[in-house]
């Protein structure tokens, strides 16, 4: 099937159904009363079963926090967030191990349904016992529902080249020496008001560990919902690549329908080692609020990865069409002698959506590079704003940079911006920046509606065409979805 | 006298109350002015309070300093020369005193900006040039002379009728410690054509801090030109705005800096109106361990379809202390433009000096020869031979200093 038929066919399938994405479970949770105190730190912390290092951990970022400031400097804007009317923890309630998908609550398999999770892999998620032999398909899925993660899945082979994929609660009570170290070493506890929130609360998210020369056989991934009314999603993912290692880790999100807005405010930290390269591809659909701008995710974010081994590399691929508002600047600190970072990313805002996002690469190995690739598409009333640093420490001789940010407008009343800060302090550096902003290019659109296309179409083609560069670095599951979430996310918007 | 004992913005405020009564023209303004500058403070001065605008410049230096107000005079230069802010002399047809002519403009902005409000606050003099409709006023100069241990603000103020025409080149000088604070605005009416060219070789322990206000009707011309290689601390802010159709605005410049120089462009080109154009290079050639802050934003409003903005900032670092930061910004309201902006930062291309070694040329020379093209191209957009040739001479004169 061509591109634009199955654009066409997304199109309206979604049309028909509203949000896809948009449907609400109704699972028995256990749910932590709202407000945030030290004692809601340490009952997550107690029902996490979790060694007292790490409560003290939590405790102090949340005396951190206690002393910051919600950040303002972003060009967002929403009512004040009070984070006592929060709920910090929601998990389903625990059951014994079904023996077959007829045990498993059938809201739960309809969910998965829902997000066309593969029967087998249903089974895999639901924990039914006996069902997590002879992987078929190729990619590993740590469902997080909600905080908890109900099961992951492909562990054992994964196990065999000695991968640790888990969820990060087990990792601690599992691997407490190697979260230990590593846990707040890139995303240090007080770095900002949202990871300090976070570092403070976090109730899950996935840990993976590549032992060093192992290339992980699987795309590694992880499927983020939202579930339960007015739970703040607080996951926390830390993820280290050994000297020689590789990973491919994909996030992608979808959540309920909702009026009210809900905070998420994760924490990514990667860690990359000689020679070690880690790629983590994201496509974030979170619901981004009606057309006239109410309800929505507030998605805060904050992603860093060091790369401290020499020729080590890390990429990260973003395609941002949800959530109301956008906050993440996903970014590389390059301390390896030759190491690289990339960050390759396509941001649509559509409605009264909300987007500051963008990358920060901090040069301070010999030799290393970075290249930054940031497609920005606003249409609606919507904003879009790429705010980048590169700084070049003044230990980075022979650094390289290239940066180029596109900003495409469609319709007179979006708004498309750019902040980039560069800062060089090595003369053999070389860093260059490039920026353009214009709408859809008049004689484009006219070749296509000569040919036939509708506007729409052709619209959505030149927008596929105008994103390649970025949509081509991820992996090919999400490249497909991707292709689709941009149609869909634009529909309405033109004419 | 208590100007004296006390330092920073304690200081000019002290003057302010010591000489607030003779001091000419609106003075709720300057009272005013004087409130904004004691809440502002002097940007970096103080400790704990950082402002975005003045992300890279601190003036916590000038905060140690105290400085007199202008008496001193000096040899007589061409056109109209001010002495520490002061007239002094020069004659030319449509010029008059601010002294006697006290006009603060509308465009500045002292509740904002703490460099305007200190110059609203304090400004005796200045230079104000009307130009009437369809008058060509030719070629101007205007000459600043600081001396040791004066602040100068003068506040400059020029307008441009309809059709008018004028070429100001402002050149900057002086001996010894002092601060030169100008404000200055110029109102382009509609087809006329402003060339404003700075040239600024203030002294090397100077202060040099300036704001210029732009206003650009429909299908009149700013075309800007500022050159800094003098001062310790320079920052030059421009604020133009194209406010009718067509309007057309230029905001280069280059800046040449060496030992432990720091000098900040900071300029918005904010485009109001529709089809509007702006152009803006700037470039930096940084040595010893000096500082180039590049800081540029183009800004489309709402319903300014049809606008062309594009902006290039390049820098140069000749020396492994030497540090450049820039921040270029696009602030789009509008979907029918074309705005684009590039920076880049480096050193001298290394295959371009291996062509001329291998042709001979001795590597010191090579450099040299690569560094003069790199800023004979920053004086590209001056088309006005007379301003050319003054600012080839400045940059001549610079390279001949790193030399030595």
């Amino acid at each position: 099937m061509s591109a634009v038929n199955e654009t066409l066919d997304t199109v309206r399938s979604v049309t028909e159904s509203g949000y896809k994405w948009g449907f609400e479970t109704n699972i028995e949770m256990d749910v932590a009363p709202k407000g945030l105190t030290p004692d809601t730190i340490r009952m997550i912390s107690a029902r996490k079963e979790e060694p007292s290092w790490m409560l003290d951990w939590r405790l102090r970022a949340f005396e951190a926090w206690l002393k910051m400031e919600e950040p303002h400097w972003a060009r967002v804007d929403h009512p004040r967030i009070d984070y006592q009317d929060i709920h910090y923890y929601a998990a389903p309630k625990k059951k014994d191990g079904p023996k077959s998908l007829d045990e498993v609550d059938p809201e739960l398999l309809a969910m998965y349904e829902k997000l066309g999770i593969p029967l087998k892999e249903r089974a895999i998620l639901a924990g039914v016992e006996g069902a997590d032999e002879a992987p078929q398909r190729q990619i590993a899925v740590d469902a997080v529902f909600d905080s908890v993660s109900v099961a992951t899945t492909f562990r054992e082979s994964l196990a065999k080249v000695g991968v640790i994929f888990c969820p990060i609660s087990e990792a601690i009570r599992e691997h407490p020496d190697l979260v230990k170290q590593y846990i707040g070493s890139v995303v240090p506890v007080a770095d900002n008001y949202f990871a300090a929130l976070n570092s403070a609360v976090f109730t899950d998210g996935s840990f993976v560990f590549i032992p060093k020369g192992v290339r992980c056989p699987m795309e590694l991934s992880t499927y983020f919902r939202i579930n339960t009314k007015n739970t703040g999603q607080f996951e926390r993912t830390l993820i280290i690549a050994e000297a020689g290692s590789h990973v491919s880790y994909l996030e992608g999100c979808t959540a309920p329908q909702r009026d009210e807005n809900q905070l998420h405010a994760a924490v990514v930290e990667l860690v990359a080692m000689e020679d070690a390269s880690i790629k983590y591809s994201t496509v974030q659909n979170w619901y981004p609020g009606d057309a006239n701008g109410k309800g929505g995710i507030y998605n805060f974010v904050t992603k860093r990865g060091a790369c401290l081994g020499d020729r080590s590399k890390i990429s990260w691929t973003q395609v941002e069409t949800g959530s109301a508002i956008t906050w993440k600047y996903p970014s590389c600190v390059l301390h390896g002698v030759d190491s690289v970072g990339e960050f390759y990313s396509v941001a649509v805002t559509t409605n009264h959506q909300q987007a500051d996002t963008g990358t920060k690469m901090i040069h301070i190995g010999k030799g290393s590079r970075s290249t930054i690739i940031s497609k920005g598409i606003s249409a609606g009333q919507s904003n879009n704003t790429y705010r980048g640093l590169v700084k070049i420490m003044p230990s980075a001789s022979g650094a390289r940079n290239f940066t180029q940010c596109d900003s495409l407008l469609i319709g007179e009343n979006c708004g498309a911006h750019t902040v980039p800060y560069i800062e060089s302090r090595n003369p053999s550096a070389k860093v260059e920046h490039e920026a353009t902003t214009s709408k859809i290019d008049e004689d484009k659109l006219f070749y296509c509606r000569q040919r036939g296309m509708s506007e729409e179409d052709a619209v959505n083609l030149i927008v596929n065409g105008f994103c390649k560069e970025v949509l081509k670095e991820l992996p090919m599951e999400f490249a497909v979805e991707a292709q689709k979430l941009l149609a869909v996310s634009l529909e309405g918007s033109v004419g | 006298m208590n100007a004296i004992s006390d330092t920073g913005a304690a200081g000019f405020l002290a003057r302010f109350a010591a000489m607030q009564g003779r001091l000419p023209g609106d003075s709720t303004l300057r009272l005013a002015a004087a409130n904004a500058f004691r809440s502002l403070g002097l940007p970096g001065a103080t400790r704990g309070r950082r402002v975005e605008a003045w992300k890279y410049t601190s003036l916590q230096a000038l905060g140690g300093m105290s400085f007199r107000a202008g008496a001193a005079t000096a040899p007589a230069a061409k056109g109209i020369v001010f002495v520490d802010g002061r007239f002094q002399s020069g004659t030319e047809k449509n010029f008059a005193r601010f002294a006697d002519r006290a006009d603060f403009g509308e465009l500045s902005w002292p509740d904002r900006d703490p460099m305007a409000a200190l110059n609203t606050m304090l400004a005796e003099d200045g230079a104000i040039f009307q130009i009437p409709a369809g008058i060509d006023a030719g070629l101007v100069h205007l000459t600043h002379i600081g001396t040791d241990g004066a602040s100068a603000h003068p506040r400059q103020t020029i307008r441009l009728g309809a059709g008018a025409r004028m070429t100001l080149i402002e050149t900057m000088s002086g001996s010894g410690c002092y601060l030169h604070n100008p404000v200055t605005e110029a109102h382009v009416a509609d087809g006329a054509l402003l060339t404003h060219i700075r040239i600024q070789a203030d002294a090397p322990a100077a202060f040099h801090l300036a704001t210029l206000y732009v206003a650009v009707a429909a299908g009149g011309t700013y075309d800007g030109f500022t050159l800094n290689t003098g001062a310790r601390l320079t920052r030059t802010e421009i604020h133009a705005s194209l406010n009718g159709p067509g309007a057309v605005a230029h905001l280069n410049g280059a800046q040449l800096l060496s030992g432990s120089q720091h000098a900040d462009f900071t300029s918005v080109a904010r485009h109001a109106a529709p089809k509007g154009t702006s152009r803006q290079t700037v470039k930096n050639v940084l040595a010893g361990q000096s500082r180039g802050v590049f800081q540029g934003r183009i800004e489309v409003a709402r319903g300014a379809q049809g606008t062309d903005g594009y902006q290039m900032n390049r820098a140069l670092l000749l020396s492994p202390d030497a540090e450049i930061d820039t921040k270029p910004e696009l602030e789009i309201f509008a979907d029918d433009v074309k705005c684009s902006h590039g920076a880049t930062i480096g050193e001298l291309d290394a295959e371009q000096i291996f062509y001329l070694r291998s042709r001979g040329i001795p590597d010191s020379e090579a450099r040299a020869m690569l560094v003069r093209a790199f800023l004979a191209e920053a004086l590209d957009p001056v088309t006005n031979d007379t301003a050319r040739e003054l600012l080839e001479d400045a940059v001549a004169r610079w390279w001949e200093g790193q030399a030595a």
